[in-house]
């Protein structure tokens, strides 16, 4: 019995939870694991695909919905169009597009938290009660208002999803920021006069990490569903794009002589949304450990 | 008052280690009680007192196991007990008062159902049990009427929370009654009346306590016998009287040289011209005057003191001085110059010269940053860029008497003294002409405090001048030259500690002099 070695251990400890500690702590849960694996899965698949895929995507290889076709593994689609080659082009749209959202959305949202929680009084007010009237609108039907207004353009496929993401972003970021603004480290560098963007941006940001992150992953589990239903809908990405939610849609009357042009790309959607689920699940278990002291 | 002297708790061979890691937090503690004596188990943050007193509940913390010794309360051995007995038990046969009565008390409910619900005895009657309650209540010295009852927590001060905490321990006749460091959170004189209050019940009860505190001075107050804990283990377990005349242990011995004493003989200073002049300043919260017409001087090189019990205003006051308390209307000059209220409106040369110790540094410093990026930070905003930045941090922890290999370490990677030293550090690296300290020493155990007041002392005789916010008006005559006390948001009484304790000239004084433990052991009366 003796304190020293305990000490090392904790300062041990303590080193080894910097610097990613939050994914350090994820990482033990056994989701994070299996929602890395099936992420990463669909991931390769959409960025590999395009370069190992047998034909290009507007290539005719077989008669519609034709399966059985020598030099293809699943068939043609309704056009007749190689399915697997299009399975493989379809994936990036659908990531960059909602990795872009997600990321735009979180980063409008997280700066509007920020200021309203810093700066409070009537910059609150007036930043939240914007916020309130945006969270009004249901995403979904907000997207396919716009899109049948203006026509559906790519960037405002992304514009319109990171508009609809950012007043929830912004909810949480500004309770997380209320919590930190109360702590004396905040009062020490209004003490000294530091400017208030560099109190939000060094003092403030990286504690609130936690929430941040534990909303990024939300967002782009999101974003993946509203992308693939608005391409579905025919509002998203428009023919002859190969698109996962487009292919879906595209594909949906032959379902019965050709499956496959519809099972790949839901399979696709349904990992990769289950797979980010697990991992967003993953990280907010562990920020909730670290915030209570458990799991050093 | 029940004359017994049998032994209602006892403990053997306790052990408590750490999974998984296996560490032992606490190793071989033995101790007795006798009924209607209470036992002060004193030791710093970290001793594993605080497990101790757990494991006489039957109770462990995450991660925790006991693994060895026995327990026995009036003569049942509490291993043997399973769920349901270990229910029964609690409260009944052993209670416990914890460390914060504000975080103990149920926000949502009424004191009349938080009371009742500690006295689940399922043979009493309703009324039996309302008649109870009203009397542990009168003994406690609380009123017993309904609209007392009626109340929720948050409409009571801090003493009377924490006596209705120790009403509610009591209200099941316990055997055996655990307080975890009870007057922590409590000022002199409310400490001074919960004491008390300890003090009478045990002994009307015959009830065995268990007292934890860091504080000598309380449990030498209190306590018919102590036990010094250690790194886990008891060093020294006697009567009262023989720990602090003979301490056989250094460790005893340590503790007993920091606890602040009471001084009398402190000899007025030359005063150097004023450095901060405070006049006529008011501040409160929204419509809540805190402060009215305060006039203060603090000369060059000096100490001045601000004493008060919770709520005076002390903090709003040192607070307003560095600039951080909105709606405060008087004037302040520094150096001849006036003081802008807003910090915002300062120079920065005047925001330099000023600097500010906060109370808790558990949250005075950004977790994310290392010690190395928090010392430079005021440095690199108020005075530039360094030409040699690890010159500057190594000199301002050298100042703060910490190693400068500690500038790449994490706050979470310091202890509580050593994370307050980095404050220091922070706030005398860019060589400010005045500190301003908030009770930058209540939130640590008392030999820690001594010797952040050591280093204080250190700075001042470097030329620096303090403005030192406290509660413990023990703790004003080993530091300060000059004390003002405040009492509701006035200065009562202001000048050279000498004659402020010596001969106090308000009566609220006089009531906070007599309020503080007094503590002067036979052994250590020499120095």
């Amino acid at each position: 019995m003796s304190a020293p070695p305990t000490k090392d251990l904790a300062a041990g400890a303590a080193r080894g939870r910097r610097g990613g500690g939050l994914f350090r702590a994820a990482w033990r849960h056994g989701r994070t694991r299996v929602g890395v694996a099936l992420t990463g899965l669909i991931v390769l698949i959409a960025v590999v695909g395009p370069f190992v895929a047998p034909y290009t995507p507007t290539e005719f290889v077989a008669r519609p919905f034709e399966t059985g076709v020598d030099g293809t593994v699943f068939g043609g689609d309704n056009r007749g169009r190689d399915v697997l080659t299009r399975f493989l082009w379809g994936g990036w749209t659908l990531l960059i597009l909602a990795g872009a959202s997600a990321g735009l959305g979180v980063l409008a949202g997280t700066v509007v938290g920020v200021i309203a929680g810093y700066l409070r009084g009537w910059v609150d007010e007036v930043l939240m009660r914007v916020n309130d009237m945006l969270l009004a609108f249901p995403q979904l039907i907000a997207a396919l208002l716009v899109m049948s207004i203006i026509g559906p353009r790519t960037w405002l496929i992304v514009a319109v999803i990171a508009v609809s993401h950012t007043p929830r972003v912004a909810r949480v970021i500004r309770e997380a920021t209320r919590a930190v603004v109360e702590q004396d480290y905040v009062k020490a560098a209004e003490a000294i006069g530091l400017p208030r963007w560099r109190i939000m941006a060094v003092e403030i940001l990286p504690n609130v990490t936690g929430p941040l992150l534990v909303e990024l992953g939300l967002r782009l589990t999101y974003s993946i569903g509203v992308v693939a239903v608005l391409g579905f809908l025919g509002m998203g990405l428009q023919p002859p794009t190969a698109d996962w939610g487009l292919m879906i849609n595209e594909n949906r009357q032959g379902m019965i002589v050709q499956p496959w042009a519809v099972v790949m790309p839901v399979a696709a959607i349904a990992i990769l949304t289950i797979g980010a689920n697990l991992i967003t699940d993953g990280l907010s278990r562990a920020a909730i450990g670290i915030d209570r002291g458990v799991g050093r | 008052m029940t004359e017994t002297t049998e032994t209602v708790l006892s403990v053997e061979g306790l052990t408590v280690i750490g999974r998984p890691s296996d560490v032992t937090i606490v190793g071989d503690v033995s101790l007795n009680v006798r009924r209607g004596e209470i036992l002060g188990l004193v030791g710093e943050s970290g001793s594993g007192k605080t497990t101790v007193g757990l494991a006489l509940l039957a109770h462990r913390k995450r991660a925790t196991e006991i693994t060895g010794g026995v327990v026995e309360v009036a003569g049942r051995d509490l291993a043997a007990l399973d769920e349901r007995g270990v229910r029964a038990l609690r409260g009944r046969a052993v209670a416990y008062i914890p460390q914060s009565p504000a975080s103990a008390l149920n926000p949502a409910l009424r004191l009349r159902v938080q009371l009742c619900e500690a006295l689940h005895d399922d043979a009493l009657s309703a009324a039996e049990v309302d008649a109870r309650v009203r009397e542990v209540l009168r003994e406690v010295a609380l009123p017993d009427d309904d609209a007392f009852l009626g109340r929720y927590p948050h409409q009571l001060s801090g003493g009377q929370q924490q006596r209705v905490a120790i009403a509610m321990a009591f209200v099941g006749r316990p055997d055996v009654i655990v307080m975890d460091e009870p007057t922590t959170g409590l000022d002199v004189t409310t400490q001074a009346h919960v004491l008390a209050t300890v003090r009478r019940m045990t002994r009307e009860y015959g009830t065995a306590g268990i007292y934890i505190s860091h504080d000598m001075a309380v449990v030498a107050e209190l306590a018919d016998a102590i036990a010094v804990m250690y790194r886990g283990e008891v060093v020294e377990h006697g009567p009262t009287g023989e720990v602090l005349a003979s301490p056989r242990h250094d460790y005893t011995r340590t503790l007993l040289a920091a606890v602040p004493r009471m001084r009398t003989d402190v000899p007025d200073r030359e005063r150097d011209g004023d450095l901060l002049r405070i006049e006529g300043v008011s501040a409160g919260y929204g419509r809540t005057p805190v402060l009215e017409g305060i006039d203060l001087t603090v000369a060059r090189g000096e100490c001045t003191a601000l004493v008060g019990e919770s709520g005076s205003g002390k903090t709003t006051l040192s607070r307003t001085v560095a600039g951080l308390h909105r709606g405060a209307v008087g004037d302040l000059w520094f150096d001849g110059a006036p003081l802008a209220l807003n910090g915002r409106r300062r120079t920065v040369e005047q925001r330099r010269r000023v600097q500010y110790v906060f109370q808790n540094p558990y949250e005075a410093l950004n977790p994310r940053k290392r010690v190395r990026d928090l010392v430079l930070g005021p440095y690199r905003h108020l005075v530039g860029r360094p030409d040699d930045p690890d010159r500057v941090v190594a000199e301002a922890l050298e100042r703060a008497a910490l190693p400068a290999s500690y500038a790449d370490r994490f706050p979470e990677q310091l202890s509580g003294g050593e994370r307050q030293r980095v404050c220091i550090a922070r706030a005398v690296a860019t060589g400010p002409d005045l500190l301003v300290c908030d009770e930058i020493t209540s939130a640590l155990d008392v030999s820690v405090q001594a010797e952040i007041v050591a280093l204080l002392r250190g700075l001042q005789d470097e030329g620096m001048a303090l403005l030192f916010v406290t509660h413990n008006i023990a703790l004003v005559s080993n530091i300060a030259q000059r004390v003002a006390v405040l009492e509701r948001g006035r200065i009562v009484e202001y000048g050279p500690v000498g004659r402020v304790m010596s001969e106090p000239s308000h009566e609220y004084t006089r009531a906070l002099l007599a309020d503080t433990p007094d503590f002067a052991p036979e052994g250590a009366a020499a120095d």
